[in-house]
């Protein structure tokens, strides 16, 4: 990528370039510089948090973009910690929070756009297709080694667990009262996409990710197989209609009372205007 | 009269420009590196406060969330994770530079070149990404869980190998072939050639070629992060997960916030003391070497 670069502007200063070319670009300059000016002189929307919710919200933004000419909206990720505190400190006109709220953020101005769900996944080839909370926490602390003990095949298991700070980490761990330090994993991972191939590569590993996430693969020929929690099937279904016990919501918050800008764009993102966009994520959207 | 603007040691107004605009740059350079440290000090420096230094050495493990930040055991990951690496990849890399250099025929060794100029241009994404999907499931097969220090030390000895053989190939190259001749002329075979007279000549080269991939061992992320497992603890066997620093910063900086955050750039200056640490110990080698050699 680097080299290349440096390719075509070593290549560039070797070739004279015709006066069109300059001209064209020169013309290139100018209209984006206008442009950018007249942006800033219409409004900017500054969104961070959560990295589960950036794509969806970049998206939206695009749309909003569209439908209200001169607006920005810029989209950076950083955790859904860094969302509360951006929103907190006015660093950020939005926060993204993937995980609900603890008592003393409430506080902020929240709106709810969305659901998302995590399950466990497991390599097709496991013949293991239901496991109950407490196996999953046995499992988890290292009481159980062994596929055979809850009715699999005689193969160590492969626990998967999430680096920290990660959302999806501290919505598992809340799920099953246990604490970090409790889990005895064999591979943490970083996102959703490296848990899968993890799993993809081992047929004894187990781990968990958003259901959105391990829908799609699971649908395209990625050999995974989403479990039930409490004889509830993992699916996008029963996270919309609230009945998937491990869920989280999606919340956009922002100092109260919102400006102006900010609440017509969470109004907009709550507006069934966007919900193929969160469909197109894999996560759930508002009744 | 003569012309002194040929004199090379007269002080020209041009060569002050010179001499200053190097220096200038030269100095440019240098503080780079000083203002790298200085950020991570200051970065870092929450931690040693609320933290204190002590902590990263004897708290009970790693869980940011519950303050503790025992760092010992990815100090050990990086230290082993790399120290396997070089003793698996200098042997090869050395030898498959003078197989190159002496033994192979012309129709061969250039390919073969080629092939491993081609392997020292890959990207370090793409061998994670091998790792993960090939030699971790074959490890896992093997030896359960899979992603553990032998997939990080095989992974890291692919990607420094090309760097130990082409710097190898270059000081090889450079040896005056008098000595060469000179060897043949007492004849000595090929094989005593090279152990006595070539590569004692090219051991500096050879000694920069280890450092190099040293270096690049230590400061590897992405296929490090994707094939060791990054589960924090001092690795007992080869088939442990390991998490190295650099992975360590991959991994949270994202999500770290207060002191968290700033424990993660700690991790990055013990990475930047590891490095200075080497280096000073390789400098003292190479002295050592030298004199050893002049006498």
């Amino acid at each position: 990528m680097k080299t290349s670069l440096l390719k075509s502007i070593a290549y560039s200063t070797n070739h004279q370039l015709p006066t069109p070319v300059w001209l064209a670009g020169f013309l290139f300059i100018v209209i984006t510089f206008s442009q950018t000016l007249a942006m800033a002189t219409q409004g900017k929307l500054v969104i961070t948090g959560s990295s589960t919710m950036a794509p969806l919200v970049a998206e939206i933004g695009k749309r909003f973009e569209a439908q209200h000419p001169g607006t920005r909206v810029d989209v950076q990720t950083g955790g859904s910690s860094r969302g509360l505190a951006d929103a907190m400190n006015s660093l950020a006109d939005i926060g993204m929070v993937s995980r609900a709220l603890k008592p003393q953020e409430h506080a902020l101005h929240r709106a709810i756009i969305a659901h998302d769900g995590i399950t466990l996944i497991l390599h097709q080839d496991n013949p293991v297709h239901e496991l109950t909370n407490e196996q999953i926490k046995a499992i988890y602390t290292g009481a159980i080694t062994n596929w055979k003990r809850v009715g699999g095949l005689d193969a160590p298991i492969t626990v998967i667990n999430k680096a920290e700070g990660r959302s999806t980490l501290e919505l598992f761990l809340q799920y099953f009262s246990l604490t970090n330090r409790q889990i005895q994993a064999h591979v943490v991972i970083g996102d959703n996409e490296q848990g899968i191939k993890t799993v993809e590569g081992n047929p004894h590993a187990i781990g968990y990710v958003s259901i959105g996430t391990a829908q799609y693969d699971a649908t395209h020929g990625v050999p995974i197989r989403l479990l039930p929690l409490q004889h509830i099937p993992a699916t996008l279904e029963t996270v919309r209609n609230g009945t998937f016990p491990l869920s989280r919501p999606l919340t956009l918050v922002s100092k109260a009372p919102p400006t102006e800008l900010a609440q017509t764009f969470i109004e907009f993102s709550q507006s069934p205007a966007v919900h193929d966009l969160i469909l197109k994520q894999y996560f759930v959207p508002l009744p | 009269m003569i012309s002194s603007s040929n004199n090379i040691l007269s002080h020209f107004h041009s060569d002050r420009f010179l001499l200053w605009s190097l220096r200038f740059l030269a100095l440019i350079a240098g503080s780079l590196l000083v203002l790298i440290v200085l950020f991570l000090l200051h970065e870092s420096l929450p931690a040693f406060q609320h933290i204190g230094l002590r902590s990263f050495f004897a708290d009970e493990g790693w869980y940011p969330s519950e303050e503790l930040y025992l760092l010992t055991p990815i100090l050990w990951g990086t230290i082993w994770a790399t120290l396997g690496s070089i003793m698996l990849a200098a042997p090869l890399g050395i030898s498959s530079a003078v197989c190159i250099q002496y033994y192979a025929p012309p129709f061969l060794a250039k390919p073969y070149r080629r092939l491993v100029e081609l392997l020292a241009g890959i990207p370090s994404v793409v061998f994670g990404l091998w790792g993960l999907v090939v030699l971790v499931p074959l490890i896992a097969r093997w030896q359960p869980p899979g992603p553990s220090l032998l997939a990080g030390i095989l992974v890291l000895s692919v990607m420094i190998l090309p760097t130990i053989t082409l710097v190898t190939l270059a000081s090889l190259a450079h040896i005056p072939a008098s000595s060469i001749h000179s060897a043949t002329a007492l004849g000595l075979g090929r094989w005593s050639i090279i152990q006595r007279v070539i590569l004692p000549t090219a051991k500096a080269g050879i000694f920069t070629g280890i450092f190099l991939g040293v270096a690049r061992a230590l400061g590897e992320t992405m296929a490090i992060l994707m094939v060791c497992g990054n589960v924090v603890q001092a690795p007992s066997t080869l088939f442990d997960p390991i998490r190295t620093l650099t992975a360590n910063i991959a991994l949270e900086m994202a999500y770290a916030l207060g002191n968290h955050r700033s424990t993660l750039f700690v991790s990055g200056l013990f990475l930047m003391v590891m490095v200075v640490v080497f280096v000073i110990m390789a400098e003292g080698l190479r002295h050592r070497e030298a004199h050893a050699g002049s006498r």
